[in-house]
């Protein structure tokens, strides 16, 4: 089983990120789970919503305890929440912002942890771009595609489109195509680097 | 066919499939997604005919159930918490008055202190008002009982609560394969009433019964009930003939052939339970798990069938019984009299508190050793209960006990990370 945990603000679509990534893993034939943390749904406050993937039935109930991956759709949430509880050595972390993982004060978390599973992308500025407003999810979900190569950007685009129908669906993906050849060529060099 | 859907719409979707006529509601957390899709489906004219009420309580609600179904509507409405509280005096008299009408109640705690998050108590508070309560393990069983319900219904001219765990099921989006019309319109016939207001033949409902007849009238609805202990299992039978899969029942087993310890419990908890169960079973624990998809009517016999050769049964309860201990546990020991089962009592997911595989792994093991406490807080926090007690007994002033304890752990209403 593959769990994912968001964590972001109100307003900035975590619930409908978990969503959208688990219709993704439906579409390519997986069972998955996405669910919110309940309750906290007022604009700004922070907001934890959960999917998990497996290829047969997902029958847990309980909340996301020991994630695989964590989306982090607001980064001012690290100085807040303990975003990293339960995360594996080996988990991946995909963060929105501009900025290097050093530049968010994650030095001494970035050498505990698989580098090539630790990256920042600016899917916000992304949405910016292509949506008119700087709202991450539907950009980091093309980030997280690249980054663990668990759901293939076909199926992310076919579920971006289902939740956003016409021209504002074709420029979420759009946003989700940034990030995910950002994310890509950030690991190219990231492996150029090591092999280097 | 196979969608990934949430819990909630699924639901919608398979209630409009059974055709209502009336729909009457009234939106409370976690309901509300349920009736707000209904509401869209009438709207689009998806739903056709059917009439839609907008109503200004629950206790609106459910009267204007009981209007449209006494004058022989197929009638739906849900709610939760406080709405059912709110609606309880209607409620004895649908199920008083014998009409069909089925109700999604999707589970939340009862105020106060106010909490919208999930646990049993607002339907287990209305076990005794003669409705069948029916409890649903996954989204896909949420929405197969509610075909299952209004068969039911009809044919005992009773109705059913179908109780699914709030925001945990209603809001969890996962694959469902909501039942087609087409095979809905083969399971459930069109509304055939025993009774009906008619203008062409004129009865009255609802006549005022004295102490010559009350007991009498009394004994049918448990009559009723336990004719529906036959119908359940058939219903289920004839709807896996139909859908081609298992829902509803008055139990169902989990790994309990050779089970020592049989843990027992309703709804959606049971998913953790029984990968529990499974991990335990590698480590070569004689453990298993009994659901109670029936909580009214009590299945008495098939629950002692099914736990019958165990040597203590953990009942895992989602509501307290303040005074004494756990609703489904009292019923539990009736069902095992005279056996030589020892019976603990787990309180646990109070007001939305997770349950954790964890901590279902260290009630096994205390089980497992005969050290579980007859009753025990599934969770609790000793030290906040106590620096509260300490107050109350340094002070006569000393203050409201949520807020105390708010203070105490730092926090207002946060969720579980």
């Amino acid at each position: 089983m593959f769990q994912v945990r968001f964590h972001g603000r109100g307003g900035q679509g975590v619930v409908t990120a978990a969503e959208l990534l688990s219709l993704a893993a439906f579409d390519e034939g997986r069972f998955a789970q996405a669910f919110p943390s309940f309750g906290s749904e007022r604009t700004g406050a922070p907001v934890v919503s959960f999917c998990r993937i497996d290829d047969r039935e997902i029958r847990v109930r309980e909340p996301v305890m020991t994630p695989d991956a964590l989306i982090i759709q607001d980064p001012t949430l690290l100085y807040q929440v303990d975003l990293f509880n339960g995360l594996a050595p080996e988990g991946y972390v995909l963060i929105n912002s501009p900025r290097a993982l050093d530049d968010l004060g994650l030095t001494d978390f970035v050498q505990q942890h698989d580098r090539r599973r630790l990256l920042t992308v600016p899917a916000g500025e992304f949405a910016r771009q292509t949506v008119g407003r700087p709202l991450p999810n539907a950009a980091l979900l093309g980030g997280f595609a690249a980054l663990t190569g668990l759901i293939s950007f076909r199926a992310m685009a076919g579920a971006i489109r289902h939740a956003f129908s016409g021209d504002i669906g074709e420029r979420n993906v759009e946003a989700a195509h940034l990030a995910f050849d950002h994310v890509q060529n950030e690991l190219r060099e990231l492996a150029h680097v090591s092999a280097g | 066919m196979f969608r990934q859907v949430e819990g909630s719409r699924a639901v919608a979707e398979t209630v409009a499939a059974c055709r209502p006529d009336v729909i009457c509601a009234y939106p409370i957390s976690p309901q509300t997604h349920i009736v707000e899709a209904l509401s869209q489906l009438v709207k689009a004219g998806r739903l056709s005919p059917c009439e839609y009420v907008n109503v200004e309580s629950e206790f609106a609600a459910m009267s204007v159930a009981i209007g449209a179904s006494a004058a022989g509507a197929r009638t739906y409405t849900a709610t939760a918490s406080q709405g059912l509280l709110f609606m309880v005096e209607a409620v004895y008299n649908a199920s008083g008055l014998g009409l069909p009408i089925v109700m999604t109640v999707a589970n939340r705690a009862i105020g106060a202190p106010i909490n919208i998050w999930n646990d049993h108590s607002d339907s287990m508070s209305q076990r005794d008002s003669g409705w069948i309560q029916l409890y649903a393990r996954t989204n896909q069983e949420a929405a197969d009982l509610h075909v299952q319900a209004f068969r039911l219904a009809e044919e005992l001219s009773l109705p059913v609560m179908v109780c699914m765990d709030g925001f945990i099921l209603t809001h969890a989006v996962e694959r469902v394969d909501i039942p087609e019309q087409a095979d809905v319109d083969a399971f459930l016939p069109p509304f055939e009433p025993r009774q009906v207001l008619d203008p062409a033949e004129p009865v009255s409902i609802g006549a005022m019964v004295g102490p010559e007849a009350f007991t009498e009238v009394r004994y049918l609805a448990h009559a009723k009930q336990m004719q529906a202990l036959e119908l359940i299992p058939q219903i289920a039978d004839e709807f896996r003939d139909q859908f081609g899969r298992d829902s509803g029942g008055l139990v169902s087993s989990y790994r309990t052939e050779d089970a020592r310890t049989i843990i027992i419990a309703l709804g959606s908890v049971l998913g953790t339970i029984q990968d529990v169960i499974d991990a335990r079973r590698d480590m070569r624990r004689k453990i298993g798990a009994v659901g109670i998809g029936s909580f009214r009517p009590f299945p008495l016999e098939a629950l002692r069938e099914a736990v019958g050769h165990a040597k203590r049964v953990v009942v895992l309860e989602k509501s307290l019984s303040v005074g004494i201990g756990g609703p489904v546990s009292a019923n539990v020991r009736t069902a095992l009299a005279g056996l030589d089962i020892t019976t603990y009592t787990v309180i646990a997911g109070l007001g939305g508190r997770p349950i954790t595989q964890a901590s279902l792994h260290e009630v096994c093991e205390l089980a497992r050793d005969d050290e579980l406490e007859p009753l025990t807080f599934l969770d609790i926090n000793w030290d906040v209960v106590n620096r509260e007690l300490g107050r109350r007994q340094a002070r006569r002033r000393s203050g409201p006990e949520a807020e105390n304890i708010l203070r105490d752990i730092g926090t207002v209403a946060s969720g579980p990370v």
